[in-house]
């Protein structure tokens, strides 16, 4: 656990919206590594800042309105690193596809529906992997009976109206898959789908994960599904990171009062009786004002002063556990934070 | 305050099919989406019945069909003393007081050109329950109790968060004093945090009004957390109907058995050891049921029986409904608790 390799370094991301309804702050400061053949899950509520945060590296966020106002994305490849931040539109387009790839979370959406499912997973094998078409049929073939679609030499001739919700998000990953990348992102890919299907989902992701050795960001409101696929797990709230931790550490131990509200507002199946749900009062924070104090303040029973006057920085609490609150929860007072 | 024996909704043998038809001029039906196909359940009083199945199992069909908001194709809803399913549109009215449903969607089930009063005081409106101002002060109460204020009232659906419109929903279906609730997935169109807030409050209300919910969800957990006896859906058909601890404790069905391993826990040494059992496939098309048992075709212990005869939903221990050939019913006499 303690030799890992970092593959990607996410640095003080700021992204912002400029509308004209005023200026959206949408991550407001991320910082996060991502180890070579890890699993990290990205857990927050819509309007969090998870999906812009992985748009935003991969050049995917449409300017304007968007404009990345500050940070770095390093991207470590043997001896070599780049800031993916600073690439041209071409080399990023390298990048996407090649080395990191995204699943999106609504299959049907994100599959072009006049393109046979083939045409789609090859054109990324011709065009990245510089395949003849022979070859790419080959490989694509071998890819949809690698993410378990029955009889996929028929399948090939398909087009995305003719599969299932789920046979879809396969589909979404064999092209993600293609050409082996090494960060796999998964943006909510099982939010749409049923839990059965979710659970065949989950099962195919790690066990490519496994076979292929990628790293995988799995970005999901569901804490349920983190706990079992994750080994690093980070929660955001209103474009800030709130808590980063191993996945134990984070279960058993978490320190972050919206971190302890999440856990305890979700029903457990592993509960003999029920008890009453934690809710956390109020509503997600309004994004058009600059956050100036900690976002969740409004919403945290153990606001004070300070958390109206400052943004609390990321401190170390335990071995590769950081927290974002100037509050000790265990001792029951107010931190030293610097 | 826990369920008492009064049986408030009895459904029995419950269908609603949709026809499908082909041609445009000399149309004719083809066949039918059997969306809900032989349905039975009692729900008592103050009792909350959780009804669960994956999309497209018919579970918002059975709410919507129990509400007569559309017909059933056949069988009989008694509400109390009244069969609903033989009654005019007029005649049902009057009953539409007392059951009333939350929707999914908060978004689209609010009139976006109407202000919260308004739409909160609109069915005391069409029911005639009072003058204007007495009408605005049941309205003030009624965001009271969702904990919505006064000064709500003058504004519209697009000024509220997601939760505070569930909160307007909810305080509709309340306007008319109900005594049944259809609560078709109120919650899933929710942040996690804000689930909890508006599961606390169905809760609470449920208390204080002595209210009898029928609770669609597709979130086993949830439904564990809320209801009192749970019926598992799959391809329009009850399998499986038990209390909430008999069900989730010692499951019979397969296909219940395989959801409820397939609902993943936030507990990540559970969520390491455990061996999920993955079902293969998805859902058939309901215009299309596999012969015999519905889920003869997922079904991981299936014996040649299951795709030949369909079995009959019986009780396997009391108060314990399933319809599986590999269970052991206690009595081969068909009847609904």
């Amino acid at each position: 656990m303690d030799n890992v390799t970092p593959l990607l370094e996410v640095k003080d991301l700021v992204t912002r919206y400029y509308t004209l309804e005023g200026v959206v702050h949408a991550v407001n400061g991320v910082s996060f590594i991502v180890d070579e053949g890890e699993t990290l899950a990205i857990v927050g509520e819509s309007g969090c800042g998870k999906s812009v945060t992985m748009l935003s590296l991969l050049g995917l966020i449409p300017q304007p309105p968007g404009k990345i106002v500050n940070g770095q994305a390093l991207y470590f490849n043997g001896s070599t690193q780049r800031d993916l931040l600073s690439l041209s539109k071409e080399d990023i387009r390298h990048v996407r596809g090649r080395e990191i790839s995204m699943v999106f979370q609504d299959p049907l959406t994100s599959l072009n529906p006049v393109m046979t499912i083939g045409q789609q997973i090859s054109e990324s094998l011709v065009e990245h992997m510089h395949m003849s078409s022979a070859e790419a049929y080959e490989r694509t073939i071998k890819l949809l009976e690698y993410v378990d679609i029955p009889d996929p030499t028929k399948r090939y001739a398909n087009y995305p109206h003719q599969f299932s919700g789920g046979m879809r998000q396969r589909v979404m990953i064999a092209i993600a898959i293609s050409c082996m990348p090494k960060i796999l992102i998964a943006d909510e890919p099982t939010t749409a789908l049923d839990v059965t299907v979710q659970a065949q989902i989950v099962e195919l992701v790690s066990q490519m994960r496994r076979d292929l050795k990628m790293a995988v960001i799995w970005i999901t409101h569901d804490l349920g599904v983190v706990a079992g696929i994750a080994d690093r797990v980070m929660v955001m709230y209103g474009g800030h990171v709130a808590e980063r931790a191993y996945v134990d550490d984070l279960y058993k131990h978490p320190k972050h009062p919206y971190t302890i509200g999440l856990l305890g507002a979700l029903p457990r199946m592993d509960e003999e009786s029920s008890r009453r749900l934690v809710s956390i009062e109020g509503s997600p924070p309004d994004l058009y004002t600059e956050p100036t104090h900690c976002q969740f303040a409004y919403r945290c029973p153990f606001a004070f002063d300070r958390c109206w006057a400052e943004i609390p920085p990321l401190i170390t609490v335990g071995y590769r556990h950081k927290l974002a609150c100037f509050y000790d929860v265990d001792l029951g007072r107010p931190r030293d934070v610097a | 305050m826990s369920p008492n024996g009064k049986v408030v909704v009895r459904v029995e043998n419950l269908r609603k099919h949709f026809p499908i038809h082909r041609g445009l001029i000399f149309s004719r039906q083809v066949g039918a989406v059997k969306a809900v196909d032989g349905v039975s359940f009692q729900i008592h009083e103050g009792e909350t019945l959780g009804l669960v199945g994956e999309s497209g199992c018919g579970k918002s069909t059975t709410g919507r069909a129990v509400l007569q908001i559309q017909r059933p194709t056949s069988g009989r809803v008694c509400f109390e003393d009244t069969e609903l399913t033989s009654l005019k549109t007029e005649a049902l009215r009057p009953l539409r007081q007392k059951m009333q449903m939350i929707f999914q969607d908060p978004y689209s089930s609010l009139n976006p050109r109407h202000t919260i009063g308004k739409i909160v005081g609109e069915p005391m409106v069409v029911h005639k329950m009072g003058s204007e101002h007495e009408i605005y002060h049941r309205v003030v109460e009624l965001l009271d109790l969702v904990g919505l204020k006064e000064m709500h009232v003058r504004r519209f659906p697009h000024e509220f968060s997601g939760g505070q419109r569930q909160r307007v929903g909810i305080a509709r279906a309340l306007a008319l004093n109900p005594k049944f609730i259809v609560c078709d997935e109120p919650i899933s169109a929710l942040d996690v945090s804000i689930q909890a807030q508006v599961v606390n409050l169905l809760e609470d209300l449920q208390k204080q009004f002595q209210l009898t919910y029928l609770f669609i969800a597709h979130d086993l957990s949830m439904v564990k957390h809320i209801s009192h006896r749970v019926a598992v859906m799959y391809l329009g058909k009850i399998v499986e109907l038990a209390d909430r601890k008999t069900l989730f404790a010692e499951p019979q069905h397969p296909y219940t058995k395989a959801l409820i391993s397939a609902v993943p826990t936030p507990n990540p040494e559970l969520e390491r050891k455990r061996r999920r059992i993955i079902l293969e496939g998805e859902v058939p098309s309901p215009a299309n049921p596999p012969k015999g048992c519905v889920f003869n075709t997922r079904c991981p212990v299936a014996v040649p029986a299951c795709s030949q005869v369909e079995p009959a939903y019986l009780e396997s221990a009391p108060g314990h409904f399933v319809a599986c050939h590999l269970v052991n019913p206690i009595s081969t006499e068909p009847k609904v608790t």
